[in-house]
Parts: C-alpha cells; structure tokens; sequence
C-alpha cells in the first residue's frame, strides 16, 4: 500500500487538496488500496461527523445521514415499513460484517468496477486510462448490457443504490443537491469517472421522498448469500381496475450505473396488471441493450425477474 | 495511536497503513483473529468492534482509536462452549472468527435486525436464517453441518 497521511474530518464542508480521499467504512476504499489500485496521499475520515442519523423529513420521506450503517439503516423500522426494497436490497448486500462498517455514502461512491480494475497489473480504462478494456474479450460474464462503451463494460455493484433510484432518492452534498438517478455515469470515454461529482465534493445525506407504493427487491446471483448479483430488479407497482397506475423500476448489475427503467415504467403504466405487459415493458427497456459474448443471458434473466417481482407485488 | 483491545488500553507507534488486523496479530501479539483471504471476503479477520462485528482486515487501526475492540482472546460466551460440545470445527482457522461472527450476530437477532431470509413472525434462527446471517465466515473443512445447532444452542442460554 502506498504511504498516506490520516486525519479526520471536522466539519461538513467538504474540500479536498489533490490527492487525496474520504475516508467513511473503508470497506472499498482500503481493499482499493491494499490492491494498489486507489492510491491516495491523504485520507480524511468523515466517520466523525455525526452524520449517522436517520430523520423523518417534514414534508415525508426520509432523510438517512451519510454516515448511517448499512446494517442500521436495513433494521429502521420506518425503511422496514415503507421502504421494503430499500432494506431487502442491503440485506441481499454483502455479509453480516460488511454491512455494519458500510455506509450510505460511501456504498453509493464504491467503485463501478471489474476483476481487471481489481487488477493493478492488467490494462483497464478504469484504472489507467487509454490502456484499454480486456473485459471486452476476455472474463464480461457478469459485465453490463446496457450503456457501456467501447472503453469500459464494468457494472456497479451496490444493491442498495438500485433500491434508492427506484425510489426517487436525492443526494445532499456539500455542495448541491443532485437526484440519485443522475449521479453515477455512464463510462463514455472517460470510464475513470464513476461519478458527477467533484474532487473534495462530500455526501452529507441521501433523501427519499415519500412512497405509498408496495414494493421489493429480487436478486439474482451464482451462490444463495454474500455474492454479487448477476442481475437484480428494485420495483414498486400499484394496481387499480386490473390496470398499473404507478410504477417504479430499477435494475442492478447490468450497467455502469444503478440502471432506472423509465422505458419500462412507461411502457407500463396504465396497461393490464399482466404477465404478458411485464414481460413486454422489460422488453422496451432492453431493447437498447447491446450483450457480449458471454453475457446475452442476463436479457431473459432480468425479463423474468422483472415479470416476477412485478407479480409478486401486484396479486 | 491508542488502542483499546479487550478492556485494555494500548499507545502505539505504527504506520498509517497497519490494519486493525495487522495491529492485533503483529504489534498486540493477539494472535487469534486470523488473516485468511485479507479482503473481507472469508471473515477470518472477525473480530467485534463496539460490540459489533466486522472484518478486521479493511479497517484502518488508526481509523478506531478509542473505539472499544473486542477479539477471541477476550470473548467469554456460550458459542465457545458450544462449538467444542458440537464438533463445530476440523482445522480450527476460522473458529476464532466464526464465534465472534456468532457473538455479533446474535446480539444483532436479539435486537430483531432481520436477515435476508426473514420472513415476519417466522423463527430468526432457524436453519436458513442461520446459515444467511453467517454467510460472511467461510470454513474450508466445511464444519457448517455443526456450527448450526452449536450457534443456535447457545442462542438458547
């Protein structure tokens, strides 16, 4: 690991000197690290800042701190009762001890990432921009179908992010205010950006506006615990007369980005509460989707999910 | 730094960069908590910070200075017993970290966090939610068949 200094941070500011990075759980930044692949010159611990609190906002909804623990946050009762796919999708995250050092923000700021990203040794655009991709030939399995480019194919990992976008969710930085859904990038030709913000730009909060809609979280991976998803769906959906008046839904593990299905969702609203109109929006959605050669079996996978989860909610 | 591990308070003279892991085993000489995979994937590094369990290899020990750090050397509780009672183990390398794992993770059932596999009104430590809520400790001997009832006896005490 490369030398670094430490100190915590003592306000909510925000400003960073090149160089260097927040530091909250760790559990990325450190791996990072340790892997050669972050190589920061100072970390500022944000852990100190007292921004672990989850607070009912006046107009509802739900304002979580940064710093909330994955773990806490699943457990709130207030996101056990209206926000089901916001704790299913952090249950279904991680192990038991990663989740209680995890934090909001720092879940949302992981690394959008690949085994060759992982890889300090190997070319990535990610790592080490104009290198290239060997994802695009070599291990893509459980790489993204939807918005990459040529110069990056990674997906970004989080479940809990899925949820969040699904549910509207805004990010309060020490800056501005930025919905979730436009956070994370696509990776274009400069995938060594996972996101908008700027360099010393901290989250202070993320808030989620008001539901009122049953919804859930499904996800799909190779081994039944503690495993990324191959392909996962966030929806909420109502149901009125046989028809979907409303309709939230995101999916995970199939872009750079926590992806939101508007195509879907609107492909959705207003036709019979069906088997057949599930499976016909999530086909509107990925109708864009452009597969590798290794991973096209993620498009009837997330079609199936999506009927699933959609059942599920609305029988 | 200042350390407190197990009750007692350690001042340190490390590097930035030593993980709480390392401080442990190499400057500590609690030698319990074990370094397996050292990227928070197998939870042999399991030790319970604040009463909370985590993996000790992915944090910063100067990140945790007067935090309270609780490792195998200093866990008294029935899962202890009732791993040996029940054979919860063949080579022994994740043991320490499974019962710290164990320890966290009841003391997360008994404040009703659920799990993955919960489902309302349904036991918290049945089989299923046993083995998802302790899916974080992985045991090459494969030991899990008796970990199971040794966790979910000592549950019961």
């Amino acid at each position: 690991m490369k030398t670094f200094t430490y100190r915590t941070a003592t306000d909510v500011s925000g400003g960073l000197e090149p160089g260097a990075a927040f530091l909250a759980g760790g559990t990325n930044l450190v791996d990072l690290m340790k892997l050669g692949v972050a190589t920061p010159d100072a970390l500022v611990d944000v852990t100190r800042l007292g921004l672990d609190e989850v607070t009912e906002l006046p107009e509802g909804g739900l304002r979580i701190g940064a710093g909330v623990r994955n773990s806490d946050l699943a457990a709130h009762p207030l996101v056990r009762r209206d926000y089901p796919v916001l704790s299913q999708a952090l249950l279904a995250g991680a192990s038991g001890q990663l989740r209680n050092m995890a934090t909001t923000g720092g879940n949302l700021l992981q690394r959008t990432r690949c085994r060759y990203f992982m890889d300090a040794a190997k070319p990535c655009n990610k790592h080490a921009p104009g290198s290239g991709c060997p994802a695009r030939e070599g291990d893509h399995r459980n790489l993204a179908i939807l918005g990459a480019s040529e110069h990056c194919v990674a997906t970004h990992p989080s479940d809990m992010a899925v949820a969040l976008v699904a549910l509207d969710a805004v990010v309060n930085t020490s800056e501005r205010s930025i919905p979730l859904r436009e956070l994370h990038r696509l990776p274009g030709d400069d995938p060594a950006r996972d996101t908008v913000l700027r360099h010393g730009e901290l989250i202070t909060s993320v808030d989620v506006p008001p539901l009122g809609l049953p919804s859930a979280y499904r996800k799909v991976r190779d081994r039944a615990s503690y495993a990324f998803a191959v392909a996962s769906v966030a929806a909420a959906a109502r149901v009125a007369d046989g028809r979907v008046i409303d309709v939230r839904l995101a999916f995970g593990a199939v872009a750079h980005k926590p992806w939101r299905a508007l195509i879907a969702e609107e492909a959705l609203r207003g036709k019979p509460a069906t088997k057949e109109s599930f499976l016909a929006a999530a086909d509107a959605e990925l109708a864009a989707a452009e597969p590798l050669r290794d991973n096209a079996f993620k498009l009837p996978l997330i079609r199936n999910v999506v009927a699933a989860v959609l059942e599920g909610l609305t029988s | 730094m200042n350390l407190v591990v197990n009750g007692v308070e350690h001042d340190l003279d490390v590097d930035p960069r030593t993980t709480l892991l390392d401080a442990l085993r190499e400057h500590l000489g609690l030698t319990g908590a074990k370094k397996g995979c050292d990227h928070g994937q197998c939870g042999a590094c399991t030790v319970l910070l604040d009463g909370r369990r985590v993996n000790s290899c992915l944090i910063l020990a100067i990140a945790q200075q007067d935090t309270p750090i609780t490792t195998i050397e200093g866990v008294d509780h029935p899962v202890q017993r009732e791993f040996a009672a029940h054979d919860g183990f063949q080579c022994g390398y994740c043991t320490p970290g499974q019962i710290c794992s164990a320890v966290g993770m009841l003391d997360e059932v008994s404040r009703g966090w659920p799990s993955a596999v919960s489902r309302d009104g349904a036991d918290p430590l049945s089989d299923a939610e046993i083995r998802e809520r302790m899916s974080g400790n992985l045991c090459r001997c494969g030991a899990y068949a008796n970990m199971v009832p040794a966790i979910r006896e000592a549950a019961a005490q």
